[in-house]
């Protein structure tokens, strides 16, 4: 056990093209069609194979995309498509993996902002912007998150934003009549709910992304979108509106907000989750992206979430802050070609982003789509309206450590989690981020 | 893995116990035939031929994967695209500067000690309770050892489950009015890395006390026998012959679990993450955290390959200090006669 152990620490650290090839060797496993070759080679007579990476391991999604890849085949003969669903996390590790070995799906998804940033520099991706142009102009601003240095390299099939998903029925026991508005607002009914013996927000600090959220808004309410922008462009993160948003944080933190035992909370896996949390009635509400019905579904019995009782309001405004309360925070998924990928894959990439397939995607809930046509489908209520903010905001800023990229993202998220932990400052927060970006 | 290190810790817990009295060279200087060239050659050959193919998966999965991450970690490299950024030994510097790392190495240490502390002592005694006639004894064996057989991550999800505020664990001190005792196991930064610690001994304690059973077979029952005639008591027995006796087989099991405990990572990841605020940080989860969430893939090779040193220093350090003395053939300390 010691030394397999011990194997497997320095293969996957250590050789990690090596220890990573395997893994993506496996995932040719998974593919369910047999047609041979990978990485979109061309068979004989002109046949074309794609291989596809999704996410949506269960059904309805995972029906409904191997639905869409038939009916793709039908009307483009010649052309087959290699399916791999796999579970979003095991899906980001493969293709890294692949990007490693050169060996990446012809289709895959991209998350935009500084991980796409760093797969251009590698000539991973192609440049869409000429090809899809009509498809671009269709998307409005989401296409933003996807371009570099004005070329677009993915298209967004879901874009969403964050806010505080709540249960109506907790917030009604503890007298709360009204959605929040301010962070006066927010706390009155933090003070509500904990007079009524409920738990009034949960967090899973402990997967660090969800807690980094909070600074996230804070930043964007504090900050405002251009200046988090330039800050990306220039990687600078020295005006001190940074700072004032981890003083936010602290503020909000010191007040007590959270489950109980926050700091080792997952975010969606389990009962136990933060999301499982919610979505059993155990606290208010919590801070969450559009995934959360489709989540909270997953994690009650009788697949229906907080059903009636779920309710959304947008985070609140800060005062002082020099960002545009209208801007929310979100993010979105797209689909990209790699870069030797046939010209086949576009075809599908459209037909992905076709008003049909799209408004099978809203029905199913499985996202918040971005072609218009589709937005009306939308099948819950609280959902539907996230489209209306999404495309009423002047933009949707990206996620911070998506934006900045895993290195500084990442470091960013470990430094608020310490905030969370009562352990570290506003200052440092600024300094972990501006250290990984210099030594990145 | 398992099934070899249980097999040597056996051997040699029973050869020095039972074989301390018989003549060292007799086995292997009797079969050696001097003479015919060819012969020699042959079993060269043969020798060979049956060491390559472990050889070569030994090169392939291990030498080759080390030289590598020797490699990678004087570079700056997020794992996308060649590797061009070369920064010597910087990485090195920046993991040692890093307090995380540092605090990791701590509690790494932390572990390898408080495993031998707390495990030794109660997988010893439980090891001679079980050695006894008593009633039940399979069915104890077999409660005892099954933490070990369940795989870290079934084990790992379960404790996740009864630590959670709320949960059956703080349900159950509840119950035997012991409420004030609840704690947040795994959320409260100061205690998370022994709740962790709790565990690990919950999950290794089997291994102790299988490794110490069989080291128990080997201890010839005629010395117990000329024991309880000169009137010992039964504690005497255990403390003047058993333990003794005991000692080549408590050492190798002590080696199997330092370099367990340094290399720490799957039950830790599953229960905590390393955390919160980094309290339960390893080497191992340090290092997995730093390459694949960030993509530090040059940081971590740098990491690994102090963790792979750490390891080595201190397995080598161990073996020439406490394990040789329980193989016959590695040269003896000298001691100067006067």
């Amino acid at each position: 056990m010691a030394s397999k152990r011990f194997l497997s620490t320095v293969a996957l650290g250590a050789g990690a093209a090596m220890f990573l090839a395997a893994c993506s060797g496996g995932g040719s496993d998974d593919a369910t069609a047999g047609g041979g070759g990978d990485g979109g080679t061309s068979g004989g007579g002109g046949d074309v194979t794609l291989t596809w990476w999704h996410n949506s391991n269960t059904d309805p999604g995972k029906a409904y995309y191997e639905e869409v890849v038939a009916d793709f085949e039908a009307e483009n003969p010649g052309v087959t498509i290699e399916i791999s669903a796999l579970a979003h996390q095991d899906m980001l590790t493969r293709l890294d993996a692949a990007f490693q070995t050169g060996d990446a799906p012809d289709v895959f998804m991209e998350r935009g902002g500084g991980e796409l940033t760093s797969h251009v520099e590698a000539g991973l991706v192609q440049d869409l912007s000429e090809v899809a142009a009509e498809e671009i102009e269709m998307m409005g601003p989401s296409i933003d998150g996807w371009q570099v240095d004005g070329a677009t390299y993915a298209l967004p099939f879901s874009v969403g934003v964050v806010g505080f998903w709540y249960n109506t029925a907790l917030f009604e026991e503890a007298g709360i009549t009204e959605a929040p508005e301010s962070m006066e607002d927010l706390y009155a009914a933090v003070d509500a709910l904990k007079a009524a013996d409920i738990q009034p927000i949960a967090v899973g600090a402990g997967d660090k992304w969800p807690a980094a959220h909070y600074w996230y808004y804070f930043a964007l309410r504090q900050c405002g979108d251009e200046v988090l922008a330039e800050a990306a462009e220039t990687q600078d993160l020295s005006d001190e509106c940074f700072v004032r948003a981890g003083e936010d944080l602290t503020e909000l933190v010191a007040a007590e907000p959270f489950n109980e035992g926050f700091l080792a909370t997952p975010a969606q896996s389990g009962p136990t989750s933060a999301s499982g949390l919610l979505a059993t009635g155990q606290v208010a509400m919590e801070l969450a992206g559009h995934w959360e019905p489709g989540v909270m579904q997953g994690l009650t019995e009788d697949n229906q979430g907080l059903g009636e009782n779920t309710g959304w309001f947008p985070f609140p405004t800060v005062e002082g802050g020099d960002g545009n309360p209208e801007v929310p925070l979100g993010g979105g998924d797209a689909w990209a070609c790699s870069a030797d990928a046939p010209p086949e894959c576009l075809d599908f990439i459209r037909y992905m982003l076709s008003d049909e397939v799209q408004t099978g995607f809203a029905e199913l809930s499985m996202g918040v789509p971005t072609n218009p046509a589709a937005e009306g489908a939308v099948a819950i209520p609280a959902l539907a309206e996230l489209v209306t903010i999404r495309n009423e905001a002047p933009t949707v800023q990206l996620y911070l450590d998506t934006l900045f990229g895993e290195n500084a993202g990442g470091a960013m998220n470990d430094a608020i989690a310490l905030v969370f932990a009562g352990q570290g400052s506003p200052q440092e927060i600024v300094d972990a981020t501006q250290a990984a970006i210099t030594n990145g | 893995m398992d099934v070899t290190t249980h097999a040597d810790a056996t051997t040699a817990g029973s050869r020095t116990a039972a074989g301390r009295g018989s003549t060292r060279s007799a086995a292997p200087a009797g079969r050696r035939r001097r003479g015919s060239v060819t012969m020699a050659w042959r079993k060269r050959l043969e020798i060979t031929f049956f060491v390559a193919p472990a050889l070569t998966l030994f090169v392939l999965f291990i030498v080759v994967p080390v030289v590598q991450a020797g490699r990678y970690s004087l570079y700056r490299w997020n794992g996308l695209g060649p590797m061009v950024d070369f920064v010597g030994l910087e990485n090195y510097a920046n993991a040692l500067r890093d307090q995380i790392f540092t605090d990791a190495v701590m509690h790494n240490l932390i572990i390898v000690v408080l495993s031998i502390v707390i495990q030794l002592p109660l997988g010893l005694a439980i090891a001679l309770l079980l050695n006894r006639e008593i009633r039940g004894r399979t069915v104890l064996r077999v409660v005892i050892f099954v933490p070990y057989v369940l795989a870290e991550v079934v084990a790992g999800v379960v404790w996740f489950m009864l630590l959670q505020p709320g949960g059956a664990m703080d349900g159950m001190l509840e119950a035997v009015g012991l409420g004030g005792l609840t704690r947040l196991w795994l959320g409260d930064p100061e205690i998370a890395l022994y709740t962790v610690m709790v565990v690990l001994t919950w999950k290794y304690l089997g291994l102790a006390i299988i490794l110490f059973l069989a080291g128990l077979q080997g201890v010839p029952t005629d010395l117990y026998e000329a024991a309880q005639l000169d009137g010992a008591s039964w504690w005497q027995v255990q403390r003047r012959i058993t333990i003794p006796l005991l000692g080549p087989t408590i050492r190798t099991w002590a080696f199997l679990s330092m370099i367990g405990s340094l290399q720490l990572f799957d039950m830790v990841w599953i229960l905590t993450k390393g955390g919160p605020a980094n309290s339960t940080m390893t080497m191992a989860t340090y290092l997995i955290n730093q390459g694949t969430d960030r993509s530090l893939y040059g940081y971590a090779s740098a990491v690994a390959v102090l963790l792979f040193g750490i390891s080595l220093v201190l397995a080598a350090a161990y073996q020439i200090f406490v394990l040789r003395r329980d193989n016959p053939d590695a040269p003896q300390p000298r001691k100067v006669r006067r």
